[in-house]
């Protein structure tokens, strides 16, 4: 007997699908040309990061001063991006890890370009760390290397290096992950090449993958490792990040729910991004029997959960921030003064964004729509800015001490770079749907046969499925559960 | 069906028994005047113990330094002058140390009884987080998760029981509920609790005590019984749903009332203190000793042979759960301790600095126990599928979280006065005896396996890809 699944489940891979199916429909958007509206997509995102380039280069050439950042509000929009940014980088990590801890099998129709949505989503966090330094040319200093000012070292104390540590590893670590997955795929695509100039390049991505026993088992034992590694790895780098703020002694900032907080606030505005990139991709490289209404269902399930997480957070913050006693927490990001202060609009935005319009994700019927899943991604992208945005500058525009009490205004620099990174993300993301393969073929030919359409109504009506192909199921999987 | 043997039935009377006369010892033996506490004072330095010695400076300096950064002149003023006038201080001194002594007994027990009441009510989450997710590894285990839940109902009494206790002031546990804390003209006022007043109140404390209570014990015994309606009924799921439905309901109140509890059965007892993260540190030290209990009933009970199709890879998972939740818990902890120590803000610092320097033993050797052991012995997937492996992992973490419940306790209660003695040991056999009770009577009455389950034949054929049943239930081989 082949792998058993519950009637109940609802299937994941849709239509009369062979393997032969999956591997044709995903190799399609690589193998054939671009299309106009791709190329629309991405001279629109080259101009935006040509933009967000050259303000880079102005900021750096001209000094920070160009941005709106004064003497009191020293973090504003970098830093509100950079979380961002790497808030957004955390659901390809959840997908493809912690999704594979918990055996989850839709998490194989989406982990692939999650996980790409992580590393990019990683390089435009990665670039604000540096940029927003005064001096970025002394950026290296921030290594602890052997060196000739009698050996200075960096203080391991600071949460920002501690940031240095993080970031880079999350990098590798993804990459790595994100790599090892792709080489039977990469591989599948060199088998099918005709030309010989791609033929060479997908032999020399795919590192002579071939497909054996041996390399499977190996395979999946590589996989499960890093899953349980990158698990951890993705709480701490976001705890970290949560610690830039937290660590301080700035009220609204210091904080201990900080660290699982920014977790949840990571996953739930990185599955809102996946959402909304999924959403497009689906359509256009015709993978909606993969990447199905069941897929978006699950992932806005996963979004209530984390919403919910970050608005008992939100309430538990307001609430100690009353229970500590302290008059100073009255000006915090999630606080009366917050609330009808002059950055009340930062803080409502946060509040409509990010709790109230999640909400209507409880109703099955919008939970299943593809348009209004869309709008609610995006409109929890926005509300996961203002989250950053709001704790980083309302609690700096009112410190401890009423004459430093001053306002932010973002310059042209600061949105522009901002454009910049959303433009460089999407030249980024709109190559990958071009030549890698954004569905993890090798992990969704383990389970269609026991949670494809075709199977599973076969197997309902009792009709014996064809007893075919059985080899190569038992070769492609990471979902251990599978084979029995 | 399996039989509740006599024999465990007498044993865990038994327990119930033995931990009522170590419960009633430690009543008979607290002090009830201030003489008598003296005499314990004086017992204690004539054998230079080392708690009576360091106790003085640490107490006072906690109890003032979190004043004194407040500004509430009024309050440090009265103290510092008792300080300044030794005879003044030394009755001062009596009279708190009476409050603490006699405040022992009720800790020891409210400690055991958070416990036990704790891990129940996660165990209670957990099963509705697996309906919910709509595990297919877990069916064969729902059984024995409700059966545990059983012991939410006695726990639950006794813990109304302390609620009315501290309602009718019979003990001194949490300090705020003293007389004339919220009176500006007793010498007990105190202005930083006064004013936190809209939220600890009396009255508010035991009706929000009350309704946690309702909310949980109403879903268990909902769950339950639409769990057993399901073994029958053939309503096309029906109920089924139902259970769903009901428990995405429970797991949305257990987020708030698991916080909530958190702050007014345990943040309280300190209410000069705050920690945003504290909620959810409890829910982690819960967690992980909940999925040990559900590892431990589940391996006693296959081991008699009631479990059939439970098999090693089951096992294993929960073995992993109680490996990634322990390393779970350990991230909470750290992050809620670096951060107060990195800001080193004295109003939250004296909750560390109290007890590092007067539980410095258990509030280490929590970390080694709830961490370094878990993760070095449950790292390996064999050693995750060996019963005896896991039950061994298992008891050090639950002695370890039963030690992190006690920090979390007795500093704001007893303070230095703290020991582990019968008290101790007898409110924890008391409510060992009545788990088990309740549990192995409610796991009687029920089918042991969930028949109606739409996933159940999951769950029987569930084999986790590298492991190699053996011993029970290893039987049916897939």
């Amino acid at each position: 007997m082949s792998h058993y699944e519950a009637p109940i489940r609802e299937p994941l891979v849709l239509g009369d699908k062979s393997y032969h199916d999956i591997t044709e429909d995903i190799a399609k958007p690589i193998e054939g040309a671009a299309n106009k509206n791709w190329y629309i997509a991405f001279y629109i995102s080259l101009a935006g990061m040509l933009w967000g380039f050259g303000c880079i280069f102005y900021t750096v050439g001209t000094g920070i001063g160009v941005w709106g950042l004064n003497k009191n509000i020293g973090w504003a929009w970098d830093i509100t991006n950079f979380v961002w940014w790497v808030g957004i980088g955390h659901a390809g990590t959840l997908i493809s890890a912690v999704l594979l801890l918990f055996r989850q099998k839709w998490r194989m129709a989406i982990n692939r370009s999650a996980e790409a949505m992580t590393i990019f989503a990683v390089f435009q966090a990665g670039l604000f760390p540096i940029i927003h330094m005064g001096r970025p040319w002394n950026g290296y200093w921030v290594l602890p290397m052997p060196n000739q000012f009698g050996s200075l070292w960096v203080n391991f104390n600071s949460p920002l290096l501690w940031d240095v540590f993080a970031i880079s590893t999350y990098l590798s670590v993804s990459l790595v992950f994100w790599w090892t997955g792709l080489l039977p795929d990469f591989a599948m695509i060199r088998d099918r090449a005709v030309k010989p100039f791609q033929k060479k390049i997908y032999a020399l991505l795919s590192f002579g993958w071939s497909g054996r026993a041996k390399d499977w088992q190996r395979f999946e034992e590589v996989s499960l490792v890093l899953a349980g590694l990158a698990t951890p790895l993705v709480l701490s780098v976001h705890t970290i990040v949560s610690m830039d703020f937290a660590t301080s002694i700035n009220p609204g900032w210091h904080s201990t729910i900080f660290p699982p907080y920014f977790v949840a606030g990571a996953i739930f505005s990185g599955f809102a991004m996946v959402q909304t990139l999924l959403g497009i991709m689906r359509k256009v490289t015709n993978l909606e029997d993969y990447i199905t209404r069941m897929h978006i269902e699950y992932m806005n399930m996963v979004i209530i959960l984390t919403g919910g997480i970050v608005a008992v957070a939100y309430a538990t913050e307001f609430f100690i921030a009353w229970y500590t006693g302290s008059p100073y927490e009255n000006y915090t990001y999630l606080s009366v003064g917050a609330a009808t202060g002059p950055y009340a609009w930062a803080f409502w935005s946060l509040i409509i964004f990010n709790i109230i319009t999640p909400q209507l994700l409880w109703i099955k019927k919008f939970r299943r729509s593809f348009i209004i899943t869309f709008i609610i991604s995006i409109a929890i992208n926005i509300g996961m800015w203002f989250e950053r945005f709001d704790i980083i500058a309302i609690v700096l525009s009112k410190g401890h001490l009423p004459s430093t009490w001053w306002r932010f205004e973002p310059t042209f620099v600061d949105v522009g770079i901002f454009v910049g990174t959303i433009g460089f993300f999407g030249v980024l993301f709109l190559l990958y749907a071009r030549t890698f393969p954004v569905i993890a073929q090798a992990e969704v030919k383990t389970i269609l046969k026991s949670s494809g359409e075709f199977y599973k109504k076969r197997r309902e009506q009792g009709i014996p499925t064809k007893p075919a192909i059985n080899v190569a199921n038992a070769a492609g999987t990471t979902d251990k559960s599978n084979k029995e | 069906m399996y039989q509740f043997s006599g024999k465990l039935k007498t044993f865990s009377l038994a327990l119930i028994l033995v931990g009522l006369v170590g419960i009633g010892y430690g009543f008979y033996s607290a002090p009830k005047t201030v003489e008598e506490a003296k005499e314990i004072i004086s017992h204690q330095e004539a054998h230079g113990d080392s708690h009576a010695t360091s106790h003085e400076e640490v107490k006072v300096d906690e109890h003032h330094s979190s004043e004194a950064v407040e500004t509430h002149g009024a309050v440090a003023e009265t103290h510092a002058s008792a300080d300044a006038h030794g005879e003044h201080h030394d009755d001062a001194h009596a009279e708190h140390v009476l409050h603490q002594l006699k405040n022992k007994p009720w800790s020891a027990l409210y400690v055991s009884l958070f416990f036990f009441l704790g891990i129940t009510l996660l165990v209670l989450a957990f099963y509705a987080i697996q309906r919910v997710a709509q595990a297919g590894w877990s069916i064969l285990l729902f059984r024995v998760m409700e059966a545990i839940t059983a012991n939410l109902v006695p726990t639950s009494i006794v813990m109304l029981i302390v609620i009315g206790s501290a309602v009718m002031h019979w003990n001194h546990m949490f300090p705020w509920m003293a007389e004339g804390t919220f009176d500006p003209t007793s010498p007990n006022y105190d202005p930083i609790i006064d004013g936190k007043s809209w939220w600890i109140n009396l009255p508010g404390w035991a009706i929000r005590s009350v309704v946690y209570l309702a909310i949980w014990n109403a879903y268990r015994w909902f769950i339950r019984r639409n769990s057993i309606k399901e073994d029958t009924v053939n309503d096309n799921h029906k109920t089924y749903k139902l259970s769903y439905n009901v428990s995405v309901g429970f797991i949305f109140l257990f987020m708030i009332t698991e916080t909530l509890m958190s702050w007014d059965w345990i943040m309280g007892l300190d209410p000069h203190w705050f920690s945003t993260l504290f909620g959810w540190y409890v829910l982690a030290s819960l967690l992980v000793s909940a999925l040990t209990v559900i590892a431990f009933v589940t391996i006693y009970l296959r081991s008699k042979g009631a479990l059939p199709g439970v098999n090693d890879s089951h096992i294993h998972d929960l073995a992993k759960y109680m490996f990634g939740f322990s390393i779970f818990w350990t991230y909470l902890w750290f992050a809620q301790f670096m951060l107060i120590w990195y800001a080193d803000i004295p109003e939250e610092t004296t909750y560390f600095a109290m007890r590092f320097n007067e539980y410095n033993l258990p509030f280490l050797a929590m970390v080694v126990m709830n961490f370094v052991f878990p993760i070095l012995l449950l790292l390996n997937s064999d050693f995750k599928s060996i019963p005896w492996f896991v039950v061994i992992g298992g008891v050090v973490i639950l002695l370890g979280h039963y030690i992190d419940i006690f920090v979390m306790v007795m500093p704001a209660t007893v303070g230095a006065q703290w020991s582990f003695g019968i008290p101790e040991i007898g409110s924890l056999l008391f409510f060992l005896g009545i788990f088990i009770y309740a549990t192995f009577s409610a796991f009687a009455k029920a089918n042991p396996i969930p028949t109606g389950n739409p996933f159940l034949e999951e769950s029987e054929h569930y084999h986790y890809y590298n492991i190699e049943h053996r011993g029970e239930g290893s039987g049916d081989h897939h």
